[in-house]
């Protein structure tokens, strides 16, 4: 029987000697440093929920009705009379939000190792597209069940594009195909959402990927370990990343996917964060919902947009502080100026710098979930205060502090008081 | 593998331990998937049993009945078409319906629970066209000999009054007798033969 | 369109004030109560499901509350007549309207878009109105477009809210009840038809939940055998490395 089996593999690999060539490139010869660490699962993970988004999606798809009188029923459809359908939309709801939590880590990750620098600009462009394609995705998305939620997001952030200065207004027109959010925007965000945004998706993570395996991967300790290579110009410090790292990301695969259900199983809402409350009204046009916050996951930049006070009456340096906040992080590899990667041997600048960044981004996070009285009012007026709101205030300071981050890099990073990096890694 | 490295009889144990849990975990993961293409419990409400009251319908006089999306016919067969059915027997594929086409209940000479009231599924067995009444008189279309039955326009296959094929059809079977129970003596149940008898 | 866009950015925090701030009841609910569940049901049917449709559930689904088709047929179908068939209104959203100034809302997902504590406390803080169409006013849902349906249940209350200042200068709020007429239920027997019929709500939201539970106690289950061999697995390789 076994031989068998490997006769049908000697004839298939002496037609097609790529595959066994692919493999040995990217696995079984694909040379990654031995130290890697918890934050190292993630990019792993990252391709787990892509896998997991595409084929819930695909079912999804089966039954969902991308037109306005329908839309809304279709998911309830889906919901309740499509046997086994509950599972397979909680599967799709709770993998958006899931896949920004492992985006979100794996990128900190980077900052933690300096995974960013120099020979890995291109890994590192590669994943911010990624990051703005995914976003596009789930706003994208978010409008399909076509609840209150769905509409009034969609409505706002079209919205948004309006106010680019001359073609703002025609912008948002294009975009929507009509002067509101309505039917003829639904099918088409339908369209991006199931084929478009998901093949450039896919193009991104293998560009991300190849470009990865060139230049080999980064580690904790920031060393390149192609520097040291033994008599069979293996790297000393590497080791094959099959078995090795399929062994490890397995497990580690299996307590995400333990940690996914356990959401998916006992709280798909997760308390109004991953489904939200609103949602289940059905969209309508002429009324808006109480209060209005984006997923989650998009909230750090919500506030950012809050935060900066209109000029001239216009939202749009509002909307350019929050494109900028984004776009900022493709300028990250050339801001870095410091002598090593990895935040062991940095200095206090950088960790001091990191930590406020992650505050600020986590308190950013949160801002944009409340509504701006949250904390109340200031205890005094001055001609100057064009708001009162508390929360707006700590807001702002929190933008300042944002972009302070990445402006400020340069100086702080080539001050910074670093160690020494040693020759091999540490486990 | 290289040479270095020696058969670790623990790893590949584990291995093939887990690959096999894996494969059961996901085995069991695509079940909602695959699931999810069954009928809905809207399809199966759309094709939920249909109630007929057969006092509304004239003797030999056809009625269409729509179950799970097909035709399904109702017929109260006259004197003159349970006779057709004895005389076409000779001319027929499968007189005795051996192929199971129809319940068990149906397996007999009127392939029906009562002589008198013909159910059975309009859909040509050859490729799914939907055949024609054509009564006895129609002998200027049908041919001299012709009993009366269904025609089916498609590709000219012939039935008799029970449904039964006529030899020298391209249809290979009789057509399907669904299941259906008489809830009382003038109301029928099509599409389901659990409830009374 | 910008003057859309600010308001949506800045303006929901007044539109917040607005909410009544009526401090929310915990709704002592149970879901596995198949008891309450049904008793939820009936009062369902016979009191919200003139006005209000629950357009995507099926009567056959409420086998879930260990109900016989023919039981649900005989006592719980009075709009349909096949149980196959979804919890539908004769009343159309336009009659709706005209009745009541506002369609009245579909009911199958209103447990997960108010939360079951605002609905327990909703149905149970209606109060007679002479300023508003229907006379009656709820404390809850100020203006709610609803009459109070189940008010024969309960019987007519008044409402006031005093504001009182105490010693210290601290604005208090007292919220005074007064039955006015007795309803065929007193105050206990009506919060437990209000919380069955809550129970019932939650319920019809997400029919799947308690078997989503269970499934998940086996996912999981299975997700940490699986973590014993793979965990196990892993360190079979690694014990190599360095």
């Amino acid at each position: 029987m076994s031989s068998r089996v490997m006769a049908l593999w000697e004839w298939f690999d002496s037609r097609m000697p790529s595959v066994a060539e692919e493999w040995r490139k990217h696995a079984a010869e694909y040379y990654a440093p031995k130290n890697f660490n918890f934050w190292y699962y993630f990019g792993v993970l990252s391709m787990l929920v892509l896998v997991i988004q595409i084929v819930s999606g695909i079912f999804l798809t089966m039954n969902y009705k991308p037109d306005a009188a329908l839309a809304f029923g279709s998911v309830e459809y889906i919901m309740r009379d499509v046997p086994g359908g509950w599972i397979i939309r909680y599967i799709h709801s709770t993998g958006g939000s899931a896949f920004f939590v492992v985006v979100y880590l794996h990128m900190f990750r980077s900052l933690l190792y300096g995974s960013h620098r120099e020979p890995r600009e291109l890994v590192w462009i590669f994943g911010v597209l990624i990051y703005l394609t995914l976003m596009g995705e789930a706003f994208l998305g978010y409008l399909l069940p076509w609840g209150q939620m769905s509409y009034w997001g969609a409505q706002v952030i079209v919205n948004l594009f309006s106010t680019v200065p001359f073609i703002g207004p025609d912008l948002a027109l294009w975009i929507r195909g009509d002067y509101v959010v309505s039917d003829v925007t639904l099918n088409r965000f339908f369209a991006l959402h199931v084929i478009a945004l998901p093949l450039v998706l896919l193009g991104l993570v293998v560009a991300h990927i190849l470009a990865l395996h060139d230049v080999g991967s980064n580690n904790p300790d920031g060393i390149e370990i192609k520097k040291n290579k033994d008599a069979h110009g293996r790297p000393v410090d590497g080791i094959p990343f099959h078995p090795y790292y399929t062994v490890k990301d397995t497990a580690g695969a299996v307590v995400f996917l333990a940690i996914f259900c356990i959401v998916l199983f006992f709280m798909p809402e997760m308390g109004g964060y991953f489904l939200e409350n609103n949602n289940f009204i059905p969209a309508d046009s002429l009324k808006t919902p109480e209060h209005i916050a984006p997923l989650w996951y998009f909230t750090p930049y919500y506030s950012i947009l809050r935060a900066v006070p209109p000029l001239f009456d216009s939202q749009f340096p509002g909307v350019l502080a929050m494109g900028v906040a984004v776009m900022v992080f493709f300028f990250l590899p050339w801001l870095d100026r410091s002598p090593v990667k990895s935040i062991r041997y940095r200095g206090p600048y950088w960790k001091g710098a990191l930590a406020v960044f992650i505050f600020v981004f986590l308190m950013l996070g949160y801002l944009g979930l409340e509504p701006t009285t949250v904390w109340g009012q200031l205890g005094f007026d001055a001609f100057f205060l064009d708001t009162k709101d508390r929360a707006t205030w700590v807001a702002r300071a929190c933008t300042v502090l944002y972009f302070a981050f990445f402006i400020l890099m340069p100086w702080y990073t080539a001050r910074d008081k670093v160690r020494p990096v040693p020759d091999r890694v540490t486990m | 593998m290289s040479d270095k490295q020696k058969v670790d009889k623990t790893r590949r144990t584990l291995v093939v331990a887990t690959s096999m849990l894996g494969g059961a975990a996901s085995v069991g993961a695509a079940v909602p998937f695959v699931g999810s293409m069954l009928p809905s419990e809207r399809a199966k409400a759309a094709g939920a049993p249909v109630e007929v009251d057969i006092l509304a319908i004239a003797p030999g006089e056809l009625r269409v009945f729509e179950w799970r999306g097909k035709p399904v016919w109702v017929i109260r067969r006259t004197a003159q078409m349970l006779e057709s059915i004895v005389k076409s027997d000779p001319q027929l594929t499968d007189p005795g319906s051996a192929v199971p086409q129809q319940p068990d209940y149906a397996t007999n000479q009127y392939r029906s629970r009562k002589p008198d009231v013909m159910v059975v599924e309009g859909v040509c067995t050859h490729l799914g066209c939907s055949p024609q009444l054509k009564p006895a008189d129609a002998k200027a279309e049908m041919g001299a000999d012709w009993l009366g039955g269904f025609y089916c326009a498609c590709h000219g296959s012939k039935f008799d009054f029970a449904g039964r094929v006529y030899k020298g059809s391209p249809a290979p079977t009789n057509l399907v007798v669904p299941p259906y129970a008489f809830l009382s003596d003038t109301t029928i149940l099509i599409g389901d033969d659990k409830k009374g008898a | 369109m910008k003057n859309l866009l600010a308001a949506l950015l800045w303006l929901p925090a007044s539109l917040l004030a607005a909410g009544s701030g009526y401090p929310l009841d915990h709704a002592p609910i149970e879901p596995r109560d198949l008891v309450s569940l049904q008793s939820g049901a009936r009062t369902f049917v016979n009191y919200c499901l003139n006005c209000h449709s629950a357009q995507y559930m099926r009567y056959n689904r409420l086998s879930d509350l260990g109900l016989t088709e023919p039981q649900i047929r005989d006592n719980l179908m009075f709009a349909a007549d096949k149980v196959g068939e979804t919890m539908k209104v004769a009343m159309t959203a336009k009659d709706g309207k005209a009745w009541f100034g506002v369609p009245p809302p579909d009911l199958s997902v209103i447990a997960r878009s108010r939360g079951a504590d605002w609905l327990y406390t909703y149905l149970r803080a209606f109060y007679r109105d002479d300023q508003t169409a229907s006379g009656w006013n709820n404390a809850v849902f100020p203006n709610v477009a609803m009459p109070h349906a189940l008010w024969k249940l309960q019987g007519e209350r008044d409402y006031e809210v005093v504001a009182h200042t105490d010693k210290a200068g601290h604005v208090g709020i007292e919220r005074n009840w007064k039955q006015l007429t007795p309803g065929t239920q007193g105050a206990i027997e009506y919060d437990r038809t209000v919380r069955d019929l809550v129970n019932f709500l939650v319920y019809v939201g997400e029919p799947a939940a308690q078997s989503r539970k269970a499934i998940g106690i086996v996912v999981l289950f299975v997700l940490g055998v699986l973590y014993v061999f793979a965990y196990a697995m892993k360190k079979a390789f690694w014990k190599d490395v360095r």
